[in-house]
């Protein structure tokens, strides 16, 4: 036996044992932070495996679950405790667990719920549901947005406080907690944690607790992105476009997932805009090489998209699909109906004008779209695409 | 959730209304100065907005390569510099519209005769390091 501390399966626990400790009567931030104590303590005494003569309930072995609720539990007695003896209002506390409401609706949901409330901010969305329902901890979100622990600590308990007032059982909005993950996802991967493999996870856990084609076109979103990971990024960090990528990189498993999962979401017949994405996905993933990339589909699909988010981010990203499918000038003409101080649409200009044989002017629209680029990798590659026309012949 | 650089000028920032240099001040209206600075700090990490802050001594020297096996070349420092950053902060916030509010606070921060600077300052986004939708 290896004493190994399983540190998905505490992390997946978290949600569920968070949501045992609310129902009996503790509020959400002193549960949150027993909970947190709980996964520490496992960590620590977890590999030496349980002790001789413990009870079935508390082997953490056997039952990791039951071994979590009972420390956490504790935890939240003392701490408890403490702020009551701190205050002379000891008699308040009970001691014994009160049964409490049956759920009305799953205890996990409800976590992805609150740590997604309207009230919080994006960023504090984002860390309370690291944190509450991923089982994270707080130097390790730190880490991963690259902030000191400190201000996360702070963003966490501003979050637990803003959200402190909010009912447990009060159904909300899927949408609101879909944003969150999408964030999460897209924030890419710093420090030890790699926030897009656990957006996944979690939103694959939110899948399990609720029937809705969204929550399954997100997660095939994100099956179908994350498939083509290690052939996005060249060995020097730079970034591969998918008409250059090596396919044969592309992870078939996960695209297998995620196309048998958007299959089964598309069937419902209500269309959402992340099933809209994962079928352009799809539809990238299974072209064997570029040329055969199904881009009159695409276009279909960015017509889907741009009806269901009237996004012109959407229909900057069609404007491309346009020029695959019915040739660059189409795509130009796509082009001109847009408002040129969106982000990327130097970017598509230029690629564009490249496609139709305008290099002087891709060549000057790809270092304009360099210079209003957001982050450092598409910037090196739009400077490259620039150097690359502005070169050409002299080497 | 973005990083921005809130840049201060020694020199090189359009003039600031209430224009007097620092040492024209009396002791008690530098104190006031320093103590809203460390305020302002203190409240971002409060909110969970706050990631460094250093302020820069103004002398600074250039330095160059200068070959295989040969010493670093150093120069300066050059008095007439137009630029000269004196320090910054950086701010972990939800929206540019929130960094630019950060900034107008921090802008406020009291000089002579205990009226705010209304100095300049100078917000730069980070460029991200991740590029996960971008392909």
């Amino acid at each position: 036996m290896t004493p190994e501390v399983d540190e998905n399966l505490l992390r997946s626990l978290t949600p569920s044992v968070l949501g045992i400790l609310v129902r009996r009567g503790a509020d959400f931030a002193a549960a949150e932070d027993a909970v947190q104590d709980a996964l520490v303590e496992a960590v620590r005494v977890w590999p030496s495996g349980p002790s001789p003569g413990s009870s079935g309930r508390e082997d953490p072995i056997r039952d990791p679950k039951g071994w979590l609720v009972t420390v956490a539990w504790r935890r939240f007695l003392d701490a408890t405790r403490a702020d009551a003896a701190r205050r002379r209002r000891e008699d308040l506390v009970d001691e014994e667990p009160a049964p409490g409401p049956a759920p009305a609706v799953d205890d996990t949901l409800q976590l992805y719920f609150l740590c997604a409330h309207p009230s919080l901010t994006p960023s504090s969305a984002v860390a309370l549901t690291l944190r509450a329902v991923g089982g994270l901890t707080t130097r390790q979100i730190a880490q991963a947005y690259l902030v000191p622990e400190t201000t996360m600590a702070q963003r966490i308990s501003r979050a637990k406080r803003t959200v402190s007032g909010v009912r447990f059982d009060q159904p909300g909005d899927v949408a609101t907690v879909l944003r969150v993950l999408y964030l999460v996802f897209n924030e890419g991967y710093s420090g030890d944690i790699d926030l897009a493999a656990e957006a996944i996870r979690l939103t694959r856990q939110l899948a399990a607790a609720i029937d809705h084609p969204e929550v399954a076109g997100l997660l095939a979103l994100m099956l179908l992105h994350h498939a083509r990971r290690a052939a996005r990024t060249a060995p020097d960090g730079s970034l591969v476009p998918l008409a250059d990528q090596d396919r044969g990189r592309w992870d078939t498993g996960s695209i297998a997932e995620g196309v048998g999962i958007l299959r089964a979401a598309l069937a419902r017949d209500r269309l959402g805009e992340f099933q809209a994405q994962a079928a352009i996905g799809a539809l990238h993933a299974d072209a064997p090489i570029p040329e055969e990339t199904d881009w009159v589909q695409i276009v279909e699909w960015y017509d889907e998209l741009a009806r269901l988010t009237d996004s012109p981010v959407v229909r900057l990203n069609r404007a491309v699909a346009v020029g695959e499918a019915d040739g660059p000038r189409a795509g130009l003409a796509a082009l001109a109906s847009l408002d040129d101080s969106l982000p990327r649409y130097a970017a598509v200009a230029a690629y564009l004008h490249e496609r139709d044989g305008d290099l002087t002017t891709a060549a000057r629209l790809y270092a304009e779209a360099a210079l209003k680029a957001t982050n450092l990798a598409e910037r090196d590659h739009l400077t490259r695409q620039a150097a690359r026309l502005n070169t050409r012949g002299r080497s | 959730m973005a990083k921005y650089l809130l840049l201060k000028h020694y020199r090189g920032a359009p003039a600031p209304v209430n224009d007097v240099c620092m040492d024209q001040w009396t002791p008690e209206e530098i104190s006031a100065h320093v103590q809203y600075m460390q305020d302002f700090a203190d409240r971002l990490e409060k909110t969970g907005e706050f990631v460094d802050g250093q302020a820069l001594a103004p002398e600074g020297t250039w330095v160059r390569y200068d070959g295989e096996g040969r010493p670093p070349v150093t120069d300066g420092p050059f008095a007439e510099t137009k630029d000269l950053i004196a320090g910054w902060m950086v701010i972990d916030v939800d929206s540019y519209e929130r960094a630019v509010e950060l900034a107008g606070e921090l802008s406020a921060a009291p000089g002579a005769g205990g009226k705010p600077i209304h100095e300049w300052l100078e917000v730069r986004p980070f460029l991200g390091a991740s590029a996960t939708i971008t392909e």
